[in-house]
């Protein structure tokens, strides 16, 4: 439909290829590749929407705009939290200490806020470089000294517990005041209507024209790009599909900064894994680390990298909940905070083999473990409930990750 | 089939881990367009000999000159930079990666961002010129059989432009039809004028794309054969070091069959 000359495009070329242009041929592609067990963000979006309608029978709350308006909102922290760990995930390694180092943060950022005085971006500073210094030291063990990351991190899991207690002290909880910019910005900044549908109808917009102008440049190169047509169709998806939510959560409080925040920096580890060699050096790695480092890749430094951006973005979750909660107390990052990033990380599709997944899949994760944790505090289920149905969820996305990589080993595709 | 001047030439190449004499005073030289063989038994040095070549190992002793010139390999990179590249037999590729990802690991074409048309476009132009027989480069290369990724291993080689190009056991563990598809592999990469040095146990395979076969043993130069006119019976001997063996009667028994 596209390709108007009478030379198929350069790699439509080999005759076994079955593919055409147009709708139908896409999904018939989409669904070949979950047939082979390349799934994608499948199991999650069917999980989502069972989970929803569970909730939703057992109390009509909790698809009202005000409780989703909540629940993005208590998302973003360990979201956050959880887009480290599908770096880390994807490099192969793992770090288990996420919970203490955002716990850790978070009392840094009170007690040199509130305790010293500091400005409060000289704070929020300190925590993220605290968090990064804290990357740093797990890498030199897991490079120079060869111990496994999951060892190294178990410590700093300890250790940095032990810490945010010292620093803590014996009052064991700092509150932070109300007017401050950062505990605003996280419960009270949202956006205005207008402009969030504004966002939205740009989003659409960047999302034709990035796949427009990547189609006409694969054309002009003599290979096949996708059709106008199918763009134009994806795009308005997104346009109609972000557009209802938005309108949806303007019939309540409307869509939180932070939460546009945390999307945003979604959209940026997106952009860097899959657009810049930085990104496609964390796939070779977690492919094969051998092949990375006959390729030239310098192992050490990209683990170094990853790393730090993981326990730098724990910082800055763990900081986040504390605004969230206009406090950092003993029980700052404790509890599931650890399990929860991990577990939103795999649950959203990101491999614990490493090699696969995306910076989506902690969006995704995190949007099945808030349900959860709303849906079963709506009910008056307290937290042993919520352990272990989330547990039960943790379990069955990593079967489900297992299940699928032999699947895709049967059926050739990595 | 000897061309005039050699690209590559080794002269008294030794090298000792330890006690063990790996290599001794072991000569080669190979021509641009040439397919050159190296064979002979486990531990005739034959991958040590690769390992000199790619850099990563070092000759104790001896010369090596490349394009008229004398050159010290110490690094793979200073391999890279000469123009060597080589093959190794695990091939190193990425299985999440697709074809051109793995193409243009670690020497990615951009410009502030990747430039994903450009990487593609190039991957066809060489993987033409080969005529590999691969239908879409953007699958993983997971999917890929045996021969394929090894075409894929080859041309990632060739992306660094290099004049000699080593084959660490390419037909190794690869089935009849794709041990064919990499021998015409072989034969085009002569054909564009490279220098092709090629390890390999299948003397039938080396028969069929060798110009010359360099036979090494326990370390030790034991031969060079021109391939057209060298009997398996003459290789086997060579390999083996011996005219009557347990080897040599097998070949003796089956070709008076």
């Amino acid at each position: 439909m596209t390709q108007t000359k009478s030379a198929p495009a350069l790699d439509l070329l080999d005759e076994r290829l079955r593919r055409g242009e147009g709708l139908k041929p896409a999904l018939g592609a989409i669904a070949d590749r979950i047939r082979s067990g390349d799934l994608g963000a499948l199991p999650i979006v069917v999980g989502l929407v069972v989970i929803w309608t569970v909730f939703q029978i057992l109390n009509p709350v909790f698809l009202s705009s005000a409780n989703l308006v909540n629940l993005l909102m208590e998302s973003v922290s360990v979201g956050i939290i959880a887009l480290g760990i599908v770096c880390v995930l994807l490099v192969g390694q793992i770090d288990l200490s996420v919970g203490s180092v955002s716990g850790l943060s978070a009392a840094l950022t009170a007690v040199t806020f509130v305790g010293s005085g500091w400005p409060v971006w000289l704070s929020i500073l300190a925590a993220i470089v605290a968090g990064a210094l804290i990357g740093w030291v797990y890498a030199q063990m897991v490079t120079r000294l060869g111990v496994p990351s999951f060892v190294a991190t178990l410590a700093g899991l300890l250790g940095f517990l032990g810490l945010q207690l010292w620093l803590l002290g014996s009052k064991g909880a700092i509150n932070l005041p109300f007017d401050s910019g950062l505990v605003r910005f996280a419960q009270l900044d949202f956006v205005p209507a207008w402009l969030s549908y504004v966002l939205v109808a740009v989003a659409a917009a960047a999302i034709f024209l990035t796949g427009y102008s990547l189609a006409r440049a694969r054309r002009a190169a003599g290979l096949s790009g996708r059709s106008t047509p199918l763009l134009l169709a994806r795009s308005v998806a997104v346009l109609l599909g972000l557009g209802f939510a938005v309108w949806y959560l303007n019939q309540a409080r409307g869509v939180g900064w932070l939460f546009v925040g945390f999307v945003g920096l979604v959209l940026v580890l997106h952009y860097v894994l899959t657009r810049t060699a930085w990104g496609r050096a964390v796939f070779a790695i977690g492919g094969n680390v051998e092949a990375a480092r006959r390729a030239g890749i310098n192992v050490k430094r990209m683990y170094l990298s990853v790393f730090m951006l993981c326990s730098s973005l724990a910082a800055l979750g763990g900081l986040i909940a504390a605004a969230r909660l206009a406090a950092a107390n003993q029980a700052s990052g404790a509890g599931d905070v650890n399990l929860n990033a991990i577990a939103a990380a795999v649950i959203g599709g990101t491999s614990l083999f490493g090699g696969r997944g995306s910076a989506f899949s902690a969006l995704l994760g995190i949007l099945v473990i808030q349900s959860i944790s709303s849906g079963l505090t709506l009910l008056d289920l307290d937290s042993s409930f919520r352990f272990m149905v989330t547990g039960l969820v943790l379990a069955l996305a990593v079967a489900l990750d297992s299940v699928a990589r032999r699947s895709r080993a049967a059926h050739g595709r990595a | 089939m000897r061309t005039d001047t050699a690209v590559l030439s080794l002269r008294g190449i030794s090298k000792n881990f330890g006690a063990v004499a790996a290599l001794t005073d072991v000569d080669l030289d190979v021509s641009a367009g040439q397919v050159v063989a190296i064979v002979g038994d486990n531990g005739a040095g034959k991958s040590t000999l690769v390992k000199v070549l790619a850099g990563v190992h070092r000759a104790d002793t001896g010369t090596i000159t490349f394009a008229d010139q004398a050159a010290t390999i110490d690094s793979p990179a200073a391999a890279h930079s000469l123009g060597i590249a080589t093959v190794f037999q695990d091939l190193a590729l990425c299985e999440n990666l697709n074809v051109v990802e793995n193409l243009f690991l670690g020497r990615e074409i951009r410009r502030s961002r990747l430039d994903e048309v450009a990487m593609e476009t190039r991957s066809w132009e060489l993987l033409r010129q080969l005529s590999a027989k691969i239908p879409t480069v953007r699958i993983p290369v997971a999917s890929l059989s045996g021969g394929q990724r090894q075409t894929v291993a080859i041309a990632r080689s060739l992306l660094g432009d290099p004049k000699i190009i080593i084959l660490d056991e390419p037909t190794a563990a690869l089935g009849v039809e794709q041990t064919a598809e990499v021998l015409n592999l072989i034969e085009r990469l002569r054909e564009r004028g490279l220098g092709v040095i090629m390890i390999s146990h299948n003397m039938e395979d080396v028969r069929a794309v060798a110009d010359r076969i360099v036979v090494l043993r326990l370390g030790r130069n034991n031969g060079v054969f021109d391939a057209a006119d060298v009997s398996t019976e003459d290789l086997v001997a060579a390999i083996t070091g011996a005219t009557d063996n347990v080897a040599t009667r097998r070949v003796r028994e089956r070709e008076n069959r």
